[in-house]
């Protein structure tokens, strides 16, 4: 029997750029910035004043009140991308698809702002009860739940957390288990909304946020800043996809992951180099063929010269021919949705035009690769990579190439 | 009072049945109203909040809870009940 190949048919967004993937797209190619002050929650006694916060999403535009109670706002991005993503594809799930259609989305923290709302009555204003679905409201499978209960999916679905690798771990799985049989389609990405006062405080203790902007591979970069959003992904097995008529918008060809098993906290240009490797073999491409990566890039000191040291390892001489980009410096950091938004980013550049990493401002010798600064640019791409690597040393790296038909 | 407590508890049955409060009679029963199991345990939650009581309320088995929610006016009776009992 062949190899099974995996496509991707359909793709939604939701994030600070803009309310579909085309908006998201659009916005990341003309070097928009989604991040701006803090509005949607008070930000008393916060240091940090920005964040990539997607200020147009209003959930009274999509869902009644009595779907709201059910929905924190991280389950209705998912499921507002979800159904654009299979709208967009023309997939129907009915009969033995349904059951043969994966879930499987990354979120690393599930319902914040359902938990922090809530916290805060009981601990702050000593409320001695709660809504009685703060549970289901705030459990960190409730997206996915969600995705497979309002589109009749009922084969294997999860949640994987694995904080900023969430969603890139997920449409690996998803691929994966397409490949190897245990499904014949998958609904996959992420969502992520932890812009609440309680999380942000998190991070302001951690010290890795940046007060100004996210400036990837800039000599003068400060540091990261949070977003929020969703992005999901159709994939399907491809002779079915062929079959049905399907527009496909890439080929999934390789995944790979890797454990540093060194810092809870410091990147591993041994764990990088690894996964990226494993992603490359995975996929059976040489590295040579590849002309984009969507970089990880946090745009925290650390990273962003592990990850472009890490990307010579793998590239050697080829790393030079590279185009790398951080979008991270338009959407934020996404956390559990950065995979998946990023993922639709390195298909947008499989058409040609690579999307830049903004904020961009002087060089540094250590990250001494053509980053796309500050504006787009156009160049052919048959196969691209998607990096992620996460607090916790989970490191999962995806490799699509260009559908030709 | 018991007009108030009444109409409140009208008020809250029909926001959660997204209907209009006339259609709440004190007979009604929520199965009429077209309220499920979710929409009851918001009910009670309201009820909870507007009155400041603790209802004693079962999810698991709501039949079998020691306040009575089979229709509208056993519900007023029961916030009566609790609110006597609290004073």
């Amino acid at each position: 029997m062949s190899v099974r190949r995996i496509v991707v048919t359909g793709q939604g967004v939701v994030s600070a750029l803009g309310l579909t993937a085309d908006a998201h797209i659009e916005a990341l190619r003309n070097g928009v910035c989604g991040i701006s002050p803090i509005e949607l929650i008070p930000t008393d006694n916060l240091t940090i004043g920005i964040a990539a916060e997607a200020k147009t999403f209003r959930a009274e535009d999509y869902f009644g009140r009595s779907e709201i109670a059910l929905r924190d706002r991280v389950t209705q991005m998912a499921t507002v991308a979800a159904k654009e993503a299979i709208a967009q594809s023309g997939i129907v799930f009915e009969g033995v698809l349904g059951e043969r259609t994966a879930t499987i989305l990354g979120t690393s923290m599930g319902g914040q702002h359902t938990q922090d709302d809530n916290y805060r009555l009981v601990y702050g204003e000593g409320k001695t009860r709660v809504h009685p679905f703060l549970v289901p409201r705030l459990m960190a499978n409730a997206p996915v739940s969600w995705v497979s209960m309002d589109h009749g999916l009922r084969g294997p679905a999860y949640s994987i957390s694995t904080a900023c690798a969430s969603s890139n771990h997920a449409i690996g799985q998803a691929f994966h288990l397409i490949r190897s049989g245990g499904a014949d389609a998958a609904v996959t990405g992420g969502a992520e909304s932890g812009l609440t006062w309680g999380v942000l405080k998190g991070w302001e203790g951690l010290r890795v946020m940046s007060k100004t902007a996210c400036r990837p591979f800039s000599k003068t970069r400060d540091g990261m800043v949070q977003g929020e959003g969703a992005a999901i992904l159709v994939l399907e097995e491809l002779e079915m996809a062929k079959a049905r008529g399907a527009n496909i918008l890439g080929e999934i060809v390789g995944f790979g992951s890797s454990a540093d098993a060194g810092d809870i906290v410091q990147p591993s240009l041994e764990g990088a180099t690894r996964a990226m490797r494993s992603a490359l073999s995975d996929g059976g491409v040489n590295p040579t063929e590849v002309a984009y990566v969507n970089a990880h890039g946090t745009a925290t000191a650390m990273n962003d010269r592990t990850e472009c040291a890490a990307l010579r390892n793998v590239f050697g001489a080829h790393a030079d021919a590279l185009a790398v980009s951080s979008t991270k410096s338009a959407h934020g950091h996404c956390i559990g949705a950065a995979g998946a938004l990023e993922m639709v980013a390195t298909l947008s550049a499989l058409q040609g035009i690579l999307p830049p990493t903004i904020g961009y401002e002087e060089p540094d010798p250590d990250c001494d690769l053509n980053v796309v600064p500050n504006t787009a640019q156009q160049r052919a791409v048959s196969v691209a990579m998607s990096n992620s690597f996460a607090f916790g040393g989970l490191n999962a790296v995806v490799v699509v190439k260009r559908w030709q038909g | 009072m018991s007009d108030t407590t009444l109409d409140k508890v009208r008020t809250i049955i029909a926001e959660q049945a997204m209907i209009d409060v006339a259609e709440v009679k004190p007979e009604s029963t929520l199965s009429d109203l077209g309220v499920d199991s979710l929409g009851l345990v918001e009910i009670v939650f309201a009820i909870e909040e507007e009155f400041d009581v603790t209802v004693p309320f079962n999810a698991n088995d709501p039949s079998a809870s020691e306040f009575d929610i089979s229709s509208v006016q056993a519900a007023v009776d029961g916030v009566e009940k609790l609110r006597a009992d609290q004073a």
